[in-house]
């Protein structure tokens, strides 16, 4: 198993209660890799705990990038809240620890100073 | 200053109130700038100001600007060329800009102008807006606010807000780049605005230098992208970069600056000789950040399309952004609004030794319970047992036998007296409790008013910004 942070970055926020993850593969082969691996249905299983109403997946295919937009997931908001991640600045990283299965062409994957 | 330029660099020195406070006078001093930003107002912040502006008719701004232009006196005499955009003003603009026209005039610069722009405070037109037939109802769930439609029952329903609009805090409609770019136009050297578009503040002097049309859509988009990379400040610069591990010397990140051309050209970088980067994987990671759909990313100005936007790095810490398209926006503003809304609080214990995670939890039962017992039961309560993955509970992968973890209860109740029984029925547990419970050195928590967050819009026609420009010698006097 690979960790999804091993060929992907990204970075999370809030609007209002929903939240938002942009997820970025360094390479084109990853692109094509979590476009199959992680879908929306994927990515609302893994944060079920946290239930969001829905989770929607916009692609960005020049950036290698999608967008991932998560619905009524933070408890009520930033001013409502009682939890301590009140912005969802937490779910990108916990995103990147997502296992997925081995690819076979792993190495095009990595970013290029990994690579080295 | 005839003509138009090539190009002008805006540089974006505050990302929200509470940001560094040296880095608008660094960025200033290397930056080579035209325009220098200050972005101040995140979604609940106008409803603190609210609360200092009803203590105080002359505050409800973000006072750290006037203390920021007081530093950059300097530095605005020897870059005769420099200006200031910000949403500083906050509930009070005005006062805002008499305050840093104070500091302009006492400096020997009482002959440059400051601008101010109001329009955007929807509270003292609520009725007028009522009857023009604007409901506010809730941008996602459609709910209504009571003021609006009494029949409507809401999370806005509280007893105090029925009918009178009571309990409502703040109403500011998001503003565009038009008036930013009426007041350069008239010769502004400081604007200062409240609620706008963070992306406004940027695109407001590219209007002002380069001319475009109003509905150069994709002009005012490649603007908008630009304004919405640096408008966080350093989060473009190496902040929240998931390979922290690769950004350079943190500790003296640089601020972002954006580089436009008259052709809609836009580069992303910082001062040179500063810490953090700009690179492939900061831009694109700050260019999706808070985003939703990208092909209808909506601002007062433009409604943009990212779809087909492409990052590519130029230089060292120089990334081109381009293919931003941009069509006609909404024929409504979004409109951020708060209600009073209870009471809430949170105390934290450290709690150490064997079977750390368990002894924590049962901690926080008791003193809910004890709290229950005193016939003041809390509404809404929660309990994380910091260290064992409660910032994203059953997500994140337990760990082992923890020693010691952070127990952290949060509460939430209509009544005051509630939470405050709450705050008192921490530091008994430490006596009363299992043992091993240190880290409560800190004074009782005290319950804070909740401000309930509530977005909506207002059609565009309602909403008027009116641009005021004053010699700074004739303001402070």
């Amino acid at each position: 198993m690979i960790r999804l942070g091993d060929i992907a970055h990204g970075r999370s926020g809030d609007k209002g209660n929903h939240a938002n993850i942009g997820l970025i593969a360094f390479t084109p082969a990853g692109q094509a890799y979590v476009e199959k691996e992680v879908t929306a249905e994927k990515v609302k299983a893994y944060f079920h705990s946290l239930d969001p109403d829905k989770v929607e997946r916009f692609a960005l295919p020049r950036l290698y990038a999608f967008n991932f937009v998560l619905w009524n997931v933070l408890g009520g908001g930033a001013s409502d809240s009682l939890r301590t991640d009140t912005q969802g600045k937490a779910l990108a990283t916990a995103l990147l620890e997502m296992l997925l299965p081995d690819p076979i062409n792993l190495a095009d994957m990595l970013p290029p100073a990994a690579r080295e | 200053m005839s003509g138009i330029p090539d190009s002008i660099r805006i540089g974006n020195g505050a990302g929200f109130w509470g940001d560094n406070l040296d880095a608008p006078i660094r960025l200033a001093e290397k930056g080579a700038l035209d325009f220098l930003t200050l972005e101040y107002l995140a979604e609940l912040t106008l409803s603190i100001l609210a609360h200092q502006r009803r203590l105080n008719p002359e505050a409800g701004f973000v006072a750290d600007f006037p203390a920021t232009v007081a530093r950059l006196i300097p530095i605005l005499k020897t870059q005769p060329g420099l200006r200031i955009v910000t949403n500083a003003g906050g509930l009070n603009p005005a006062a805002c800009a008499r305050e840093t026209a104070k500091l302009l005039a006492a400096a020997g610069m009482g002959g440059e102008k400051v601008a101010w722009v109001s329009g955007d405070d929807l509270m003292p037109r609520l009725g007028e807006l009522r009857s023009a037939g604007e409901r506010f109802r809730h941008f996602d769930t459609g709910e209504g606010l009571n003021y609006f439609e009494a029949a409507v029952s809401g999370p806005g329903s509280g007893a105090g807000s029925a009918r009178s609009g009571e309990g409502l805090v703040s109403a500011n409609a998001y503003l565009g780049a038009a008036p930013i770019c009426e007041a350069l136009d008239r010769g502004a050297r400081i604007v200062i605005t409240g609620r706008v578009a963070d992306a406004s503040l940027t695109v407001g002097p590219a209007m002002h230098a380069f001319k475009w049309g109003w509905e150069d859509w994709d002009k005012l988009a490649a603007a908008s992208v630009a304004g919405h990379l640096i408008e966080c400040g350093a989060q473009v610069t190496g902040g929240l970069l998931s390979r922290w591990q690769t950004v350079p010397d943190y500790a003296h990140i640089g601020y972002p600056i954006a580089i436009l051309t008259a052709k809609g050209d836009c580069h992303i970088t910082k001062p040179e000789g500063t810490g953090g980067v700009v690179n492939r994987e900061t831009v694109t990671e700050q260019l999706l950040y808070e985003i939703g759909d990208p092909a209808r990313y909506h601002t007062p100005d433009v409604t943009l399309d990212f779809t087909e936007t492409d990052v590519e790095e130029v230089g060292k810490d120089l990334v081109r952004v381009s293919g931003a398209k941009g069509i006609r926006p909404p024929a409504t503003l979004k409109v951020s609004c708060a209600y009073e809304n209870g009471f809430a609080a949170k105390g934290d214990l450290v709690v150490s030794g064997r079977d750390a995670a368990r002894k924590a939890k049962a901690t926080g039962e008791m003193i809910l319970d004890r709290v229950n017992q005193a016939g003041l039961p809390l509404s809404r309560k929660y309990l994380e047992v910091l260290g064992a993955g409660a910032t994203l509970p059953g997500v994140e992968t337990q760990p082992g036998e923890l020693k010691e973890v952070v127990l952290r209860i949060s509460v939430w109740d209509k009544d005051k007296k509630a939470v405050e029984r709450f705050c008192r029925e921490i530091s008994p547990v430490i006596t009363s409790g299992p043992p091993g419970i240190s880290g409560y050195a800190g004074s009782r928590p005290k319950p804070r008013p909740v401000l309930t967050y509530w977005p909506t819009v207002v059609d565009r026609d309602h909403v008027r910004a009116i641009v005021y420009v004053r010699g700074a010698g004739e303001l402070a006097s």
